[in-house]
């Protein structure tokens, strides 16, 4: 396989997370097939790419829910993901969103933002030890980002979707990962919405370093700076939106030319 | 922190409305029943006797077991369908005490070996029973020996991620195994026997009204300290925590959270309880045996919380409370209808009471304020 080219414009300090060579097979069907990617940290990563490309698979293998059978993992330079438990990698700071948005139904907005609180978990710490203020502090600064101030004590159930959606980024940010994988964030939102959600992820940008996969191109196109197609289970092609767009090979794989 | 907890306490028993009239009513229970036994004459319309009252104990002891089952079943959506298991333990615990103060009053009149084991041409006592001649020694076997069994089952459990009806399966089969076991004479508890026939407890004789009064009194306390216990554990951030894994159980494990130490420790603070609650049953009903541990036990609990209304606590208590009742009267009344009145309650309340009496309770009140309010 030919050098990447990602890898060797940017410097190693740079790098948040590299995925070297992974592969994933689930009795004998190839859904990762010695994938590289190369995550510089604060930037923005739209990943696309048909139904069954690899992407949820991709993200499974960040956050420790599939081991993959070959290749590393790296995040931070120095943690190694692939020898890590699912909790164990959220503490290290990854977040994940769902496509389906699971937010606790049941609980306020603040109590879900409580709950996804970063910090010591044990069942002695959270049978005794109150909220500080800067805790506080700090769910009231994430209800802002997230514009749910007013929603605080509804119950999440009563959230339209939309609103469910940035609550469950909201439950991210709380944790203060420094990577948010995010799983199709726009589908099922009214424009309006969608075009909050894009302020949103925008405005995390930099403080946070996301990769996000999406179906919907324009929304793709108004977010991303760089994006990556994967095409079974390793990257086709990788760049800004209009080069993608320009690609022959991509325009084989969306439309089958 | 730990000055904080009576605040704590206070403060989550506040914010539970519907608690505190349960709290009020326990209360009352607890000075009016006794006062009624001792003060007024047998022949009063008033007058409490000695059987209402034992009788009104052991359905707070059922109580004790339904609010242990609501707090895993209601809250942390752990399904066990053989706490009964712990119930029993923590009596067996009561009744090797009982037994052992039994001495040379029993048939046989051996000073050390209780009577069934005379009876097996036993020349010593097993070591599991040393010990249990000691108050305190048995206390706190009332609440190891659930607790220990607890933790074991729940750490292998938990562990590998068994959830859901293979749960539920696995607590009948730990209690069928459990009743199997004690069935047999060799394991020196009595066979299907069990124990009977106590005489005292700490010196006072368990026939006396006075003895009565006072474990009726226990029972009540332990039934309302075991409700604030629960009230405040639900209350706490661990509570919502909890609550969060019955919801999403896999989204909890993504925030961080080590999913099965929460439950082990729920399910094991349950065992104790249901286990203290089994304690309290033995020496007032006077009997314990295998019979306890039968899966149709454990089954029934789950009945009183779902009649009651699941996920409230006051539901399970109050849902003890209605099914022993109506187990009271319709077992002495129509003795072969009970099993169909118990399966038409259960079939009534999961089809047209999903929230349990206690929910159909708070929707009539609040269709009412809301006609009202019109």
């Amino acid at each position: 396989m030919a050098e990447h080219p990602i890898a060797g414009r940017c410097t190693v300090s740079d790098l948040l997370m590299y995925l070297e060579d992974i592969s994933v097979s689930f009795d004998g069907f190839r859904a990762l097939n010695a994938l590289n990617l190369y995550i510089e940290t604060g930037e923005l990563r739209c990943i696309i790419g048909p139904n069954g490309a690899g992407k949820t698979t991709m993200m499974d293998v960040i956050t420790g829910k599939t081991r993959p059978d070959r290749g590393s993992a790296l995040f931070g330079r120095t943690i190694d993901l692939l020898q890590l438990s699912e909790p164990q990698i959220a503490q290290a700071g990854i977040g994940r969103k769902f496509q389906k948005p699971t937010v606790f139904e049941n609980q306020t907005t603040l109590a879900n933002l409580e709950l996804a609180m970063s910090g010591a978990k044990t069942v002695w710490r959270w049978l005794n030890v109150r909220m500080t203020a800067q805790q506080r502090d700090r769910i009231e600064e994430v209800l802002q980002t997230i514009g749910l101030r007013e929603q605080r004590l509804a119950s999440a159930a009563t959230l339209s979707h939309g609103q469910k959606q940035w609550l469950e980024i909201g439950m991210l940010l709380m944790q203060d990962p420094q990577l948010l994988l995010i799983d199709e964030p726009v589908a099922g939102m009214t424009p309006q919405e969608i075009e909050r959600t894009a302020e949103l992820l925008l405005s995390l940008a930099g403080k946070h370093t996301l990769i996000v996969v999406e179906h919907d191109m324009e929304f793709v196109r108004s977010i991303a700076r760089k994006v990556t197609v994967l095409h079974e289970g390793s990257v086709l092609a990788e760049g800004d939106m209009d080069s993608i767009q320009a690609d022959v090979r991509v325009k084989q794989v969306y439309l089958g030319e | 922190m730990r000055e904080n907890l009576f605040t704590d306490l206070a403060a989550a028993v506040r914010a539970d409305r519907s608690g505190q009239w349960l709290l009020y009513g326990l209360a009352a229970i607890l000075v009016l029943v006794p006062l009624s036994n001792a003060l007024t004459a047998e022949a009063s319309a008033l007058h409490i006797t000695n059987y209402t009252m034992t009788l009104l104990a052991k359905y707070m002891t059922y109580a004790m077991l339904a609010l242990a089952v609501d707090l895993i079943w209601g809250y942390c959506g752990i399904l066990s369908l053989g706490h009964g298991a712990f119930f029993a333990l923590g009596g067996y615990a009561m009744g090797m005490y009982l037994m052992r103060q039994i001495g040379t009053r029993g048939v046989y009149g051996d000073p050390l070996l209780p009577d069934f084991m005379v009876f097996l041409n036993w020349k010593e006592l097993p070591w599991f029973w040393h010990g249990f001649d000691s108050f305190p020694y048995a206390l706190l076997m009332v609440v190891l020996v659930p607790g220990v069994l607890a933790l074991a089952f729940g750490f292998l459990a938990f562990r590998s991620r068994v959830s859901g009806v293979y749960l539920s399966i696995m607590t009948q089969a730990l209690t069928y195994a459990l009743m199997l076991a004690f069935f047999r004479n060799d394991m020196g508890f009595g066979g299907n026997n069990g124990f009977t026939d106590f005489k005292d407890l700490l010196g006072f004789n368990l026939q006396a009204t006075g003895t009565r009064a006072a474990l009726f009194g226990c029972t009540a306390l332990a039934l309302g300290a075991s409700y604030v216990l629960c009230r405040y554990v639900v209350s706490t951030r661990a509570g919502r925590v909890i609550e969060a894994i019955r919801d999403a159980e896999s989204r909890a494990r993504f925030l961080g959270y080590r999913v099965e130490s929460y439950k082990l420790w729920v399910f094991v603070l349950s065992a104790v309880l249901a286990g203290i609650a089994g304690a309290l049953y033995v020496p007032q009903v006077g009997i314990i045996n295998p019979g306890e541990f039968s899966p149709v036990n454990s089954i029934e609990i789950v009945i009183w919380v779902a009649i009651g209304g699941r996920g409230t606590l006051y539901g399970a208590v109050v849902g003890a409370f209605i099914v022993n009742f109506a187990k009271t009267y319709l077992t002495g009344a129509f003795p072969s209808v009970w099993l169909y009145g118990l399966g038409g309650l259960f079939i009534v309340v999961t089809l047209f009471l999903q929230h349990g009496v206690v929910g159909a309770i708070g929707q009539w009140r609040s269709t009412r304020l809301r006609g009202a309010a019109r």
